[in-house]
């Protein structure tokens, strides 16, 4: 397994043009090309500024301008859940390659996590421009947590991306069961709902159970309130359980690996 | 050259067949907590048995057997992609293998970037890539359409440009299945100088095809696979003989089984031709009266009757299976019911494509009838069978000298005449060439056909 996995760093070169292509694929015959990844959250993010300025204002007093606090926890779920979703059927889609080349199986769910966060990357160029136009100024103390909170998702999304791929193989009802679970979880994260607010005080041990939980309000506290990054503990903890878990299910798919080929 | 390039040794692969497991599973290996138990086998198949063999360094082994014997199982058993259940396989050296051209091509993007890709899958790096860009677009011959998106080229250019890649990945050990069906002429040509340079530089190629020519032309050794086993190896030349023996073997089984389903079919019918069609009877019989069609069957009055039929080769053995330019002979059992003294013998071949090769009678061939009662046993006999390779079917009939049907049998013998040589047409005249002059060809030619 261990061998497994510097094998990964050799691949490397490969990881980095599968998900450059991803790219570039996913864009090429448009017209706007590249530029729909930020017209995309531009886009949202506009809706959500009219929808919760003008049609329902959000009043919540910890949460304005509420259309960027929103969008400080969508776009990580959004990487989140597309990167679940792609690689669980990254797998199944890629079958030909797996059937037919020799290569490492588990490259193909690290590529849609990876070809994911990059669109995140270019989404926060849009959430930072409503930052400067909001002159709502992030802690300049606060900003290096940022690479730590995304490394730490990252690893946590790769470690459920390795088990869904690898499941999905098998048993291909976990798409479904994913779209649902994901529309759950959403709600149960405090994305759209500030973590602050009184309602949510009550459960607050609840959403502690939830591991993205710390990964949202981290963003926010670290993008959006002024103040110390109270999820520190938290979240280091959860980039510790992060990569047990992702040890965890490395393993896992290892151990399957070799029926891919013949199941896909 | 003291280890093999690769080496099998008692290798078993072994698939599993994850039937019956489709719905409400997920949920009841949830809950006995029985995931990894539950992904085990519910059917196996065996796909190779107890199979050994090795290669040695710059070796170009073939392996050759019917469908569905095992030899693409071992090629990827070979290139690393599957694992056998049993057994150990082991390469030395870099591989690459053709199994499926192209196969990580994304049709989006454009043929220069999937190259890059593609080849980074297959092990070279950018650099390497950057260095063979050229050649490898030169010999997929595809300099105007590079930039082109994959999804617009042709099939044939996919798999041209997937096999320019592969080849040039430079490996130590070139595994190929079945890829040269890819291009024209000149590509196919273009591989086989491909080939032959790996040769040269002595890599290693193991090569699974139909194409037994190309075993004998180009192997040092040969396996034959039959039902996942190994059914020998060795001399390219002894294996591909022993394997096409055996298909004859099989072929021959094969239409024995048909003409004895064609005659039974008809015998099952009734005898007269004129009375209306029983509905129960499979055969139609309102087709068969036209004797001009060729339909199969079988009609006629049986005053006369043809009560078997028999091909027979040139070691006197019954067969379905004959060599162009071998003889064959026609033997014909017959059974006069009554005495009569008017009746014709005929016989004529047909090609599948219903053309009448060849026919002709007794009364064609000015036989004057005289007499024939009880049972006598006609012979047909063709000095040498000078048809191409090909299946052709049997009409043997008695009638009179107006035609009027004894028993007519159509089309109800099937037999094959098999070639080394794929020249076309039907008729194949005995023949030889003489050149005059400054004309020479390479030793291997084939002296007389």
């Amino acid at each position: 397994m261990l061998s497994n996995l510097a094998r990964l760093v050799r691949y490397r070169g490969l990881i980095q043009s599968l998900v450059a292509r991803e790219l570039k694929a996913r864009y090429r015959g448009s017209v706007l090309g590249f530029l729909w990844s930020f017209i995309n959250p531009l886009l949202l993010l506009l809706i959500y500024t009219f929808v919760f300025t003008k049609i329902i204002p959000n009043r919540n007093e910890l949460a304005q301008p509420y259309a960027v606090f929103m969008f400080c926890g969508i776009l990580p779920w959004n990487w989140f859940s597309s990167s679940l979703m792609e690689a669980s059927g990254s797998l199944v889609s890629g079958g030909n390659l797996i059937k037919k080349v020799l290569f490492p199986a588990e490259i193909l769910p690290l590529v849609s996590v990876l070809a994911n966060m990059v669109h995140f990357f270019l989404g926060l160029t849009i959430l930072i421009a409503f930052l400067i136009y909001y002159q709502h100024w992030p802690d300049l103390a606060g900003l290096f947590w940022f690479p730590v909170v995304v490394l730490i998702q990252l690893i946590f999304t790769s470690a459920m991306s390795l088990f869904l791929a690898a499941l999905t193989v098998h048993y291909r009802d976990i798409r479904d069961l994913l779209s649902n679970l994901l529309m759950f979880w959403f709600f149960a994260t405090p994305i759209i709902y500030p973590w602050q607010d009184e309602n949510v005080k009550i459960y607050r041990w609840v959403f502690q159970m939830n591991p993205f939980t710390h990964l949202a309000v981290s963003y926010q506290e670290i993008l959006f309130f002024r103040g110390p990054v109270g999820q520190a503990s938290w979240l280091l903890g959860l980039g510790a359980g992060s990569m047990l878990l992702f040890f965890a299910t490395y393993w896992f798919f290892d151990r399957l690996r070799d029926s891919f080929a013949e199941a896909v | 050259m003291s280890t093999p390039a690769i080496e099998l040794s008692h290798v078993t692969k072994i698939y599993r067949r994850y039937g019956g497991r489709q719905f409400a599973t997920l949920k009841s290996a949830l809950l006995q907590r029985s995931i990894l138990k539950d992904l085990q086998a519910s059917e196996t198949f065996p796909a190779l048995q107890d199979v050994s063999f090795s290669v040695p360094h710059g070796c170009t082994y073939g392996v050759i057997g019917r469908n569905g014997s095992g030899k693409s199982t071992a090629l990827k058993l070979v290139a690393g992609i599957t694992k056998p259940t049993e057994g150990t396989v082991r390469v030395d050296g870099r591989i690459s293998a053709l199994i499926e051209l192209g196969a990580g091509f994304h049709p989006e993007i454009s043929g220069r970037e999937n190259v890059f890709i593609n080849g980074i899958m297959l092990g070279l790096t950018k650099k390497e890539i950057e260095q063979r860009f050229d050649e490898i677009v030169e010999f997929a011959e595809l300099q105007e359409f590079i930039d082109a998106p994959v999804k617009t080229y042709s099939s044939g250019m996919y798999m041209r440009l997937g096999f320019a890649v592969a080849i040039h990945v430079d490996p130590d050990v070139l595994l190929v299945d079945e890829v040269l069906a890819v291009g024209d002429e000149g590509f196919t040509h273009k591989c086989l100088d491909k080939f032959a340079e790996f040769r040269r530089r002595g890599k290693t190629i193991l090569l699974v095809t139909h194409s037994l020519g190309l075993v004998e032309r180009f192997c040092d050794e040969a396996l034959w696979l039959e039902d996942g086993r190994a059914q020998g190896h060795g001399d390219p030349k002894r294996i591909v003989g022993a394997y096409l023996t055996a298909v004859e073997k099989g072929e021959d089984t094969l239409l024995a089984t048909t003409t004895a389903r064609a005659v039974a079919a008809v015998n099952a019918a009734p005898p007269e031709p004129p009375p209306p069609a029983k509905p129960e009877t499979a055969q139609p019989e309102g087709e068969l009266r036209n004797m001009f069609e060729a339909v199969e069957g079988r009609w006629g009055s049986r005053e006369i009757e043809i009560t078997a039929v028999t091909l027979i080769d040139h070691h006197a053995q019954p067969s379905f299976v004959f060599h162009s330019g071998d003889p064959m002979s026609i033997r014909l059992t017959v059974v006069a019911h009554s005495p009569a003294t008017d009746f014709v013998f005929g016989v004529s071949l047909f090609n599948v494509d219903g053309v009448c090769c060849y026919g002709t009678n007794t009364f064609i061939e000015q036989m004057d009838p005289l007499r024939f009662e009880g049972e006598a046993n006609i012979t047909f006999a063709i000095e040498s069978l000078d048809l191409v390779e090909g299946t052709y079917k049997l009409d043997v009939a008695v009638h009179n000298c107006d035609g009027y049907p004894y028993d007519y049998h159509r089309q109800l013998y099937t037999f094959r005449v098999k070639s080394r040589v794929p020249d076309a047409g039907i008729y194949r005249p005995r023949h030889h060439w003489t050149f005059e002059g400054a004309v020479t060809f390479k030793s291997t030619a084939k002296a007389d056909v």
